[in-house]
């Protein structure tokens, strides 16, 4: 199977808390067509987020398609609550990186 | 009235904004400026110190702009979250820049204060009687908590603000709000639907960083008519897009479709985004859908000790591989040191070039760079004490020995003398809970002042 790597078919990927207890996921990409591909592929569950940040399923909050924005986005619980001791990213904004190695096969 | 137009001039009250921008927005005539002034992104210390994150000059310089334009033009001007945190401390400190500008401006307005900080006994009645539950993934409170929380504020929705207005304030700086709140308020007031008054508050929050390319610090202009509302940037250098406003919907949210607030929830199946211009999005269908009790957010920090950290680097490759066990070491020395005199503390090594940045969520565990960066932090009940386990932490890693060790010198590059900084008062979120009131306006006391 053909896979095309995240890099190719999403402008925007970003992490942000979503208050102090949770990690949030933009993946947001750079058309219709690209977002199609991205949601057909069925790669964008919990698992796939529960794998790339060594987290069990249960701390994926949720994947949430939205359409609107070609985007797709999940959040996660906070290893750390926001600021509190062995906090080591208090805004939570650089926390995107493994996604970005993301391989998204195309059917 | 058919269309009325809300001007947000910046992301943050103090982030600053070009003036050529404020000029286009006003010349549009709006009918009211609104800016959001806080946050808990920076984290727990500025709830907890009563400081605020953003600075004094540079809230000043908004601030002034701003109250000039609105109180020239006879429109109300909206603040909200002042002072970065909402809390008492923080609404007197940008109280006390409103009245400094207005004296030197030679500005007369009645001004609102609307206070927000939530007294914690009124917290504990509350969660005696099962009206407290934890907002999101935060753990049940517990009074214990409560005890040790040493400021708690309420989100307030757009009820209070337009409670001031309907009380003749043109000045409102409101203490900890729901972000869309102040942008809400005037809309809703003036008979506007409630869900596209909120979701137009959603975006103006930001300023322009719904913009392309965004800008916290950049201008951002809201019309809403019946039925819709339109934004568009301020800066001919930006476009407001389909996909940036689309986009900006779902920032620092857990769901974009559902984004809950006081009193109930914004639902955005069914809104639609479309090009209305150029650089224009149109919006409709979002809705306000109303819950069964009002529920109010509340923040809430305890203070957790002092800081001492101490900032070096490490260069020798030896050194570099064996780190994992170096710090093992360390810790076990100030461990045995202390365990006569009972200390208790936390000590931390962060390392740069090995999970400094993702720590537990890093994917990647082995270090591949050949310097590392290294803070050594230690929290305490006392600076002096975290300054002893810090201190003596950084001597003894700087002098321990490991295995294949051949630079005995020392093994820490110091950037500075001092090498240890305190770090003052450390705080952690305690409280974020919903707590059930019995109207919008509970929490939330008006004071009006004559400026």
């Amino acid at each position: 199977m053909k896979k095309v790597r995240i890099t190719e078919l999403a402008g925007v990927i970003r992490s942000k808390n979503s208050g102090p207890y949770e990690l949030t996921f933009d993946i947001i990409f750079k058309d219709r067509r690209a977002f199609e591909l991205a949601r057909r592929s069925g790669l964008f569950r919990k698992e796939l987020f529960a794998e790339l940040y060594g987290v069990g399923v249960k701390k994926v909050i949720g994947v949430v398609e939205f359409a609107e924005a070609n985007a797709i986005k999940a959040t996660i619980v906070r290893p750390v609550v926001s600021g509190a001791p062995g906090e080591t990213d208090v805004y939570g904004a650089q926390q995107h990186a493994p996604l970005l190695s993301i391989e998204v096969p195309v059917v | 009235m058919e269309e009325m137009r809300i001007l947000s001039p910046t992301a943050i009250l103090g982030y600053g904004f070009p003036l050529d921008s404020l000029k286009r927005g006003l010349a549009r005539q709006p009918h009211a400026i609104a800016v959001d002034a806080g946050s808990t992104d920076p984290g727990p210390y500025y709830l907890g110190s009563g400081e605020s994150f953003t600075n004094r000059a540079a809230v000043k310089r908004d601030l002034s702009l701003m109250l000039e334009a609105a109180v020239n033009r006879k429109i109300p001007l909206l603040i909200g979250t002042a002072g970065g945190s909402g809390g008492e401390p923080h609404l007197k400190r940008d109280c006390e820049l409103v009245v400094e500008i207005a004296r030197e401006k030679g500005l007369h307005f009645r001004m609102a204060v609307i206070h927000a900080e939530v007294d914690k006994e009124r917290v504990r009645g509350a969660l005696r009687r099962g009206e407290v539950k934890p907002s999101g993934p935060a753990p049940p409170l517990r009074e214990e908590d409560l005890d040790e929380t040493v400021r708690i504020v309420g989100q307030m929705g757009y009820e209070p603000i337009i409670g001031a207005m309907k009380a003749g304030a043109e000045v409102i700086l409101a203490g900890r709000a729901y972000d869309p709140s102040v942008f809400a308020a005037p809309a809703v007031k003036r008979g506007f639907d409630p869900g596209l008054a909120i979701h137009l508050g959603k975006i103006l929050e930001c300023g322009a960083i719904a913009a392309s390319p965004g800008s916290g610090s950049d201008c951002l202009l809201g019309c809403l008519g019946r039925g819709y509302f339109e934004v568009e940037p301020l800066n001919p250098i930006r476009r407001c897009t389909v996909t940036s406003v689309a986009a900006h919907t779902l920032y620092e949210k857990t769901d974009p479709l559902a984004l809950p607030g006081p009193g109930g929830l914004l639902d955005l199946k069914e809104a639609r985004f479309e090009q209305a211009g150029e650089g224009r999005v149109r919006v409709t269908g979002s809705r306000f859908i109303p819950a069964d009790r009002y529920w109010v957010k509340l923040e809430g920090v305890k203070k957790a000790g002092y800081r001492t950290i101490s900032i070096a680097g490490c260069r020798d490759p030896v050194m570099v591989k064996e780190i994992d066990g170096v710090i093992e070491s360390v810790r076990e020395r100030v461990r045995d040191n202390f365990k006569e005199l009972g200390y208790e503390y936390f000590l931390d090594f962060k390392l740069y070039g090995k999970n400094g940045v993702m720590g537990a969520l890093e994917p990647e565990r082995q270090a591949v760079s050949h310097e590392l960066g290294i803070i050594i932090e230690a929290v305490a009940e006392t600076q002096d004490l975290a300054d002893t386990i810090c201190g003596f932490a950084r001597s003894t890693m700087l002098h321990c020995s490991y295995p294949g060790r051949v630079a005995t010198a020392g093994n820490l590059a110091f950037p500075y003398s001092p090498s240890d900084f305190k770090g003052g008062a450390v705080y952690q979120f305690s409280v974020y809970h919903l707590m059930a009131v019995a109207d919008p306006y509970e929490l939330f006391p008006l004071e009006l002042i004559n400026v």
